[in-house]
Formats: structure tokens, sequence, C-alpha cells
């Protein structure tokens, strides 16, 4: 080969390798981008049935109990919740009222199995997406916000704190 | 008192810092020698004022001077005495000042260990790094300052974070940091030779060092990070690419390519305008690290900040940093030129692969942290890039890393030949094939990656060995004793480092490959097996920590049906905060470790427990410290003493003629 094509085949070969690498980092990317939904996306039918996502806003009071290393409770974003169970122990500051973020899928019985339960490691801290659900579930439905407040008093401290740090 | 002077100190430094900045850079334009002899008092001036103000922080802690705000919120009466130093870095704005003041340092040592330099270079080196600190500073007064008074002033403090509690994080932060800014000085010798318009061997040289360094600190400080948060997390993982460690983590990568750039631009004079891109491209992912950390835009750990005016500061020096270091290496970067040409195949293409194929690593680890909160920032939605992702991407690019790895050093400069290297690696190959399906046969499950992994570390490993042996086997010229004490320390650095690489790989395949985890209910009596031993629960106790309340467990741990020892995990509640944290209770071992932690009371007597066997994990820490052994190595290797004792015997010829304009 002439020093021209052996230099071009070079060339040609670094950039096929790139193009491969690019896509297959592309590729690993997109399959594992974890999206986040609102427990009212999930209760209209916007959330995914055959992929992980992020489900995030506060533990609803009263509504953790355990059974074996099994642990169900209920998110909430004040307007709609949902059902979550977890197999595994929960992070040190996971409280009923509290935020947290859970991942995992959401089955066909309607409950959100999670893989992995996400409670911020400060006591005043709320997870920015679960902050989110709440300011976005109290913009779209003024109401439903005040209904759970009277509904569980006990609730109306980290609603509050939580939908007035997240504006 | 003590917080004014502080303050005091702050804004003269300032001041001090904008003279630095300034003046010698001009006078190296315009050849005016006064300004340029300015650089070096500057610079130590510069360096005693934060000094003085680092002290009144300190102070302010140890008197436990609760009318600063930032003392008020990071410790109490109770707090021990080593966590009342660490508290220093425990928030934003002490970490802030703690960056500064290892600035100040770098730049002091700058002015120290300079002397064989031209006075052109060292005005613009010490200039360059001068406005970094003034950037800093002027950060540090207008949006975060650690003096700021609390009137009146609190009884109490509100303690140090429960997890920053822990002795490895009284040397973390202070060891990432000096590896973070230590890359200023690499970045700082790249302006200057990008305003002088000259770089060679002899620059290569002289920024050698300081990239050491630097590299060698950040890799001790990410192997603590990863080790604090196995050993105090309390769930036993030791890398989760988390945003924090990710912003740690890129310029590692950045700067592990740089230091072997610079190796091919001081043995053969190549790769000048890419060691000069890679120099700029590590300070910028550090200082991005800090804007990740530090601006509160991240869902983490470390977010203690959340005040948008930081965030927006720390952006627009970004920008000015970046984008003039890159504006001004697309103008100069023309007159350095490319440096020596090499054949496809020789020792500088494949340090060019690696090259490549870690910035690539650092492109992706880049692309997993940022684009979530570019989505987040312009209200596309929430998302979050989850760990598969990475690992995913980072076995197919460090597997040709680490192949290549084991072939580079054997091969020759400029002009390698492959079937030369090929015969002498057959042995090395053959045993690293063996390696490769025996040692998962003897763990007991076969997987394709953790044969992948063995392969690669046995073949660095055997590599290594056998570049060694070409260089020390006795016969012509010498025993082999005198061969080995005569070997370049920078030599034996790199094989030391390479081989740290193999330990680590090890560490991290058969801990992926072989963990155990069991997260199983135990009441009193009861007992799990995991790995080679049976833990046994034994309930537990309560008591009191200087500043937190503790529940004990008790377990025995037996093999076979020998007691091997009993381990205590704790839960405290730290009284300041009201907050939980767990402590677990581990038992390292050369073959593995057994982390027990206490999950959550299920009944009276009864816990779910994290009973974890993790085979081969203190590898991968080993592997950290052995890499950093190489960097030490390497530093002390006599050709740098050698240029320092020239210089200061005023032999400046060499230095002179390198500098150009």
């Amino acid at each position: 080969m002439k020093p021209r094509t052996k230099r071009l085949t070079v060339v040609l070969a670094a950039l096929a390798a790139a193009g491969v690498a690019v896509t297959l980092i592309i590729n690993a990317f997109r399959s594992n981008l974890v999206f986040f939904f609102t427990p009212s996306q999930i209760a209209a039918d916007e959330a995914p049935r055959n992929r992980a996502f992020r489900v995030g806003g506060l533990v609803e009071k009263g509504s953790v109990h355990r059974d074996g290393t099994t642990v169900h409770f209920t998110v909430t974003d004040t307007a709609k919740s949902v059902a979550v169970t977890y197999e595994g122990i929960l992070p040190d500051l996971f409280r009923e009222g509290k935020g947290v973020v859970a991942q995992g899928r959401l089955e066909t019985d309607g409950v959100f199995h999670a893989s992995e339960v996400l409670a911020k490691h400060d006591e005043n801290y709320m997870p920015p997406e679960a902050a989110d659900a709440l300011k976005r579930a109290r913009s779209g439905q003024p109401d439903s916000t005040a209904t759970l407040i009277v509904a569980q008093p006990g609730a109306k401290s980290p609603v509050g704190a939580a939908a007035g740090k997240a504006q | 008192m003590i917080p004014e002077i502080g303050n005091f100190a702050l804004m003269v430094a300032t001041a001090v810092a904008v003279v630095l900045g300034t003046l010698p850079i001009i006078g190296a334009a315009r050849g005016n020698v006064r300004w340029m002899e300015l650089a070096r008092p500057a610079a130590r001036v510069l360096f005693l004022l934060v000094v003085v103000a680092s002290s009144c922080l300190v102070a302010s802690f140890l008197h436990d001077d609760f009318s600063d705000v930032y003392v008020a919120n990071n410790s109490t009466h109770a707090l021990p005495l080593p966590y009342k130093l660490a508290a220093f870095w425990g928030g934003h704005e002490g970490s802030m000042l703690l960056w500064l003041q290892i600035l100040s340092f770098w730049i002091f040592a700058v002015s120290i260990f300079s002397a064989h330099l031209p006075r052109e270079m060292v005005a613009r080196i010490l200039g360059v790094m001068g406005l970094v600190a003034l950037g800093f500073l002027l950060f540090i007064i207008l949006t975060s300052d650690p003096f700021d008074r609390l009137l009146p002033a609190a009884a109490e403090g509100n303690d140090l974070n429960p997890l920053l509690q822990d002795p490895g994080m009284v040397v973390h932060p202070p060891m990432l940091y000096m590896g973070y800014v230590g890359f200023s000085v690499a970045f700082a010798f790249a302006i200057a030779a990008l305003l002088g318009g000259n770089l060679d061997a002899t620059w290569a040289r002289w920024s050698r060092p300081w990239t050491t360094v630097a590299w060698t600190f950040l890799t001790i400080g990410i192997c603590m990070g990863g080790a604090w948060a196995y050993y105090t997390l309390g769930w036993g993982g030791w890398w989760f690419w988390d945003p924090v460690e990710n912003a740690s983590f890129m310029p590692w990568l950045a700067g592990t390519a740089l230091m072997h750039s610079l190796a091919v631009t001081e043995k053969r004079g190549g790769f000048k305008v890419w060691t000069v891109l890679l120099a700029i491209f590590a300070f910028s992912l550090s200082l991005l690290g800090t804007f990740l950390v530090r601006s509160g835009v991240l869902t983490s750990v470390h977010a203690f900040a959340s005040d948008p005016r930081r965030g927006v500061f720390i952006l627009l020096f970004l920008a000015t940093v970046i984008g003039g270091s890159l504006a001004l290496f697309a103008w100069r970067a023309p007159k350095v030129g490319l440096g020596e040409r090499f054949e496809m195949i020789s020792r500088e293409s494949m340090l060019l692969t690696n090259n490549v194929l870690f910035l690539a690593a650092a492109a992706c680890v880049l692309l997993g942290t940022l684009y979530p909160l570019i989505l987040d920032a312009l209200g596309l939605g929430k998302i979050s890039v989850g760990p598969p992702y990475f690992d995913t991407v980072f076995v197919p690019l460090m597997a040709p890393a680490l192949f290549l790895m084991g072939l580079g050093p054997l091969a020759r400069w400029r002009k390698a030949n492959l079937p030369e290297i090929a015969a002498r690696l057959k042995w090395a190959f053959a045993v690293s094939v063996i390696c490769a399906v025996v040692v998962p046969l003897v763990e007991g499950r076969w997987s394709p990656l953790v044969a992948l992994g063995i392969l690669l570390a046995a073949w660095i490993f055997g590599t290594s060995v056998v570049n060694l042996w070409s260089r020390v086997r006795p016969g012509a010229g010498g025993e082999l004793r005198a061969k080995l004490a005569a070997l370049p320390r920078g030599y034996v650095g790199m094989l030391v480092a390479h081989v740290g690489v193999a330990v680590f790989v090890v560490g991290v395949t058969l801990v992926k490959g072989y963990e155990v985890e069991k997260d199983v209910r135990m009441d009193v009596g009861d007992t799990v097996a995991v790995g080679p031993y049976t833990a046994k629960f034994d309930g537990t106790t309560e008591g009191e920590g200087p500043n937190y309340a503790y529940l004990r467990g008790q377990f025995e741990i037996l093999k076979g049906e020998h007691l091997v020892r009993t381990m205590h995990p704790e839960k405290h509640q730290f009284n300041a905060r009201n907050e939980p944290m767990t402590d677990a209770a581990i038992a390292p071992g050369i073959t593995g470790d057994l982390y027990i932690s206490l999950g959550e009371a299920v009944s009276q007597t009864a816990w779910v427990v994290r009973v974890y066997y993790k085979p081969f994990i203190d590898w991968i820490w080993c592997g950290c410290l052995l890499m950093a052994a190489g960097g030490v190595l390497a530093l002390s290797d006599r050709r740098y003493r050698l240029a320092q004792r020239r210089a200061t015997s005023s032999d400046v010829t060499e230095a002179g003629a390198a500098s150009g304009a």
C-alpha cells in the first residue's frame, strides 16, 4: 500500500470505530434513562408499564406496614397516591410524612415495585423530585391539597414546608 | 473579633490577588523586569493572608464561637475535637475557603520551587494562578462568607452533619481538593506556555512533577471517598456513579491522560498541543466538579448550598476560565506546533489511543452527569441516568485501555515491531488466559465479565513482570541487585502504579461477580449463612456516645463450628439534629469482608439486618494506594532533584532557551 492509502485506511477505520462506539454509548444511555413521574401522572395512566421509572412525593402518614422484609407504603403528591412495595431495608431518613423518591416498575396490579428507595441525608431536605411532584399537584389541583390537609391534620406541616421550599 | 480579622484578611488578599493576577503577566508581555519580580512576593503574601483567614475560622470552631453563622451551623460544644477541625470543611462556605487555602498553598509552593524557571515563565504561571485565586476570593466574599455573624449568638450549635462525623471525612476533602486544585498548576503552566508561545521538552519536564503530585492526591482522595461510602453510609456500596463522585472522577480521567501525554512531550517532544489541551480539560473539569458539588444543582448528599447567586457566580467563573483558555488555545496553539512524528505502531500511538479512551470515558461520565441537569434546567422534565449506563459504557472503553496498558510500556518509541512484542509477551498472555479460566472456576461460578476482568488484571501484572525482568535480567552488565537499585524511580513508579491498576481490577471484578447481599429478618438467636461464615444474632444493648445515643447489636460469627469473632453494628441517634445514622460493623480480610449493619427494628427484639459478604473488596483500596505509591515513587525520581540542584547553581541557559518570547 502507498503511504497515502495506508493513512486513509487508518483514518476510515478510526472513524468507523468512533461511530460504532458513539452508537453503543447513545444506546446504553437511552436504555438507562430513568424518567420521573408523579403519583398524579401515574393515576392518569401516563407512566410506562414495561420500564423502570421514578416516583416521588411524601410517604403518606400511617401507610407504612411491614411484612417480613417487605415494606408497603403509599407515596402521595397530596392529590393522588400510589401504593409501593419494597423488599429490603429503607434508608435511615425514610419517615412517614417526609419526602421520598422510589425507583422501580409499575406492575399490572397497580402497585409500584421499588428496587431502590431514596430519602435524602438531611432532616429538612426534600428530594427535588418529591418537591416538584408536590408543587405540580398543588398548582394543577389547588383544591385537593386542602382536602388532604383537612383529611390528615398531621400531614399539614410537612406538606406546607415542602411546598414552600419548592417555590 | 476573630471572625472580623478573618474577613479583613480575605479582603486584603483580594487586593493582593489583583496585583498578582495583572502586573506580572503584563510585565512578562512588555519585558518589565520589576513587574515580573512582583510575582513571588505577592504569591507569598497571598498565601500568608489566606492562612490568617483559615486560622481565624479554626479558632472560631475551637472556641465554640456560635456568633459565627457558619460555626453555629456546623458544630456543637459536644463535638469531639477532630470533628471540630473537620467541621471547617463540613459546609459550603468552609469548603470554599479550603479550596482557596489549598490553591494559595500551591501558589506558594510554585513560588518556592521555581528557582530553575525563567523569570517570564514564573511571572505568567503565578499570575494565572493569582487570577484563579481572585475568582475564588470574590466568590467567598460576595456569596459565601464563612465569617458572617449571627446576632444574637446561638446558645448551642446545630452540629456537624452526622455522615461527616467519620475519621475518613477528616482527611478526604483536603486530599481531594489537593488533587483538584493541584491541576491548577498544570493549567497555569499550559496557559503560560501558550502566552509565551513556546512549549518543549523542558516545559514538560517542569510541569510533570506538579501534575503527578496533583494526580496522586486526587487518587488517594477518590479512594478515601469510596472507602468512606463503604464504611459510613451503611449499605455496603463503594461507588454509586453519584454526580458528586463523577465530579471527582472526571478530572482524574483527564489528569491520568495528561500525565501520560506529558511523558511523551518530555521524552519525545510529541503531543504538544494535545498536552496543553488536556491540561486545560483537567482543570476545567475540576472547576466543573466544584460547580456541580457546590452550587446545589444536584440531588445529593453534598448539596449543602441552595443559594442561586452562588450557582450563577460559579457558572460565570467557569465560562470565563474555560472559554478564555480555549480561546487562547485556538489563537496560540498553531504557534506551539504539533511535535515529533511517529509511526502507526509505536509507544506514542498506544499512549495516544489510551489517552483518547480515557477522554472518551470522561466524556461519557460528563454526558451522564450533565444531561439530567440540563434537561431539568430547561424545564424538559426530570430524569436520572442509572448506574447501569456507566457500567455498560465503562467496560468496553476500559478493556482495550487495560490491554494496551500491558503493551505500551514494552513498545518502542516512534516505531515498534508487533511480532517482536508478541514473542516477548506470549508467556504473559498464556498465564493471563489460564488465570481467567481458573479463577472463576475456583470462586465457584463462571461468568464472562469475571473472566475478562481477571484476564486483563493478570495481563497487566504479567507484562509488568516481563518488563521488569527484561531490565534486570542477570548476565551481561552486572548483578540483579545492582540493576534493581539502578532502575530509575520514574520507571519503578510506573510499574507500581500499573500493578495497582491490576490489583484494583481484581477487586472490582470479584466484588461485582461474587458478592453476597442478604437483607434478613433476625430475632435473637437466629442465624444466617453468608460466604464462608455464619452470623448469629445475640440481641441489642443501648448506650450514650459523646453527642449521640446508640443501639448496639451483637453478632457471633462462626466459621464451621468455631467462633471466629463477635461484631457490633450500631445505630446512632444524633442529639442536636435528631438524625439517625447507621454504623456498620466490618470484619476485613484479604479474601473478603464480612459486613453487618442494622436496618430497622421490626418487633421488640427482631431486626431487619444487612449481612453482606464482599470478596476482595479491600483490593480496591489497595490498588488505589499502589497507584498513589507509584506517583510518589515517580516524584522521587533522580532527574527532578538534579534539575533542582542544577538550577540553584545558577544554570539557567536551558531554561532561558525554553522560555522563548
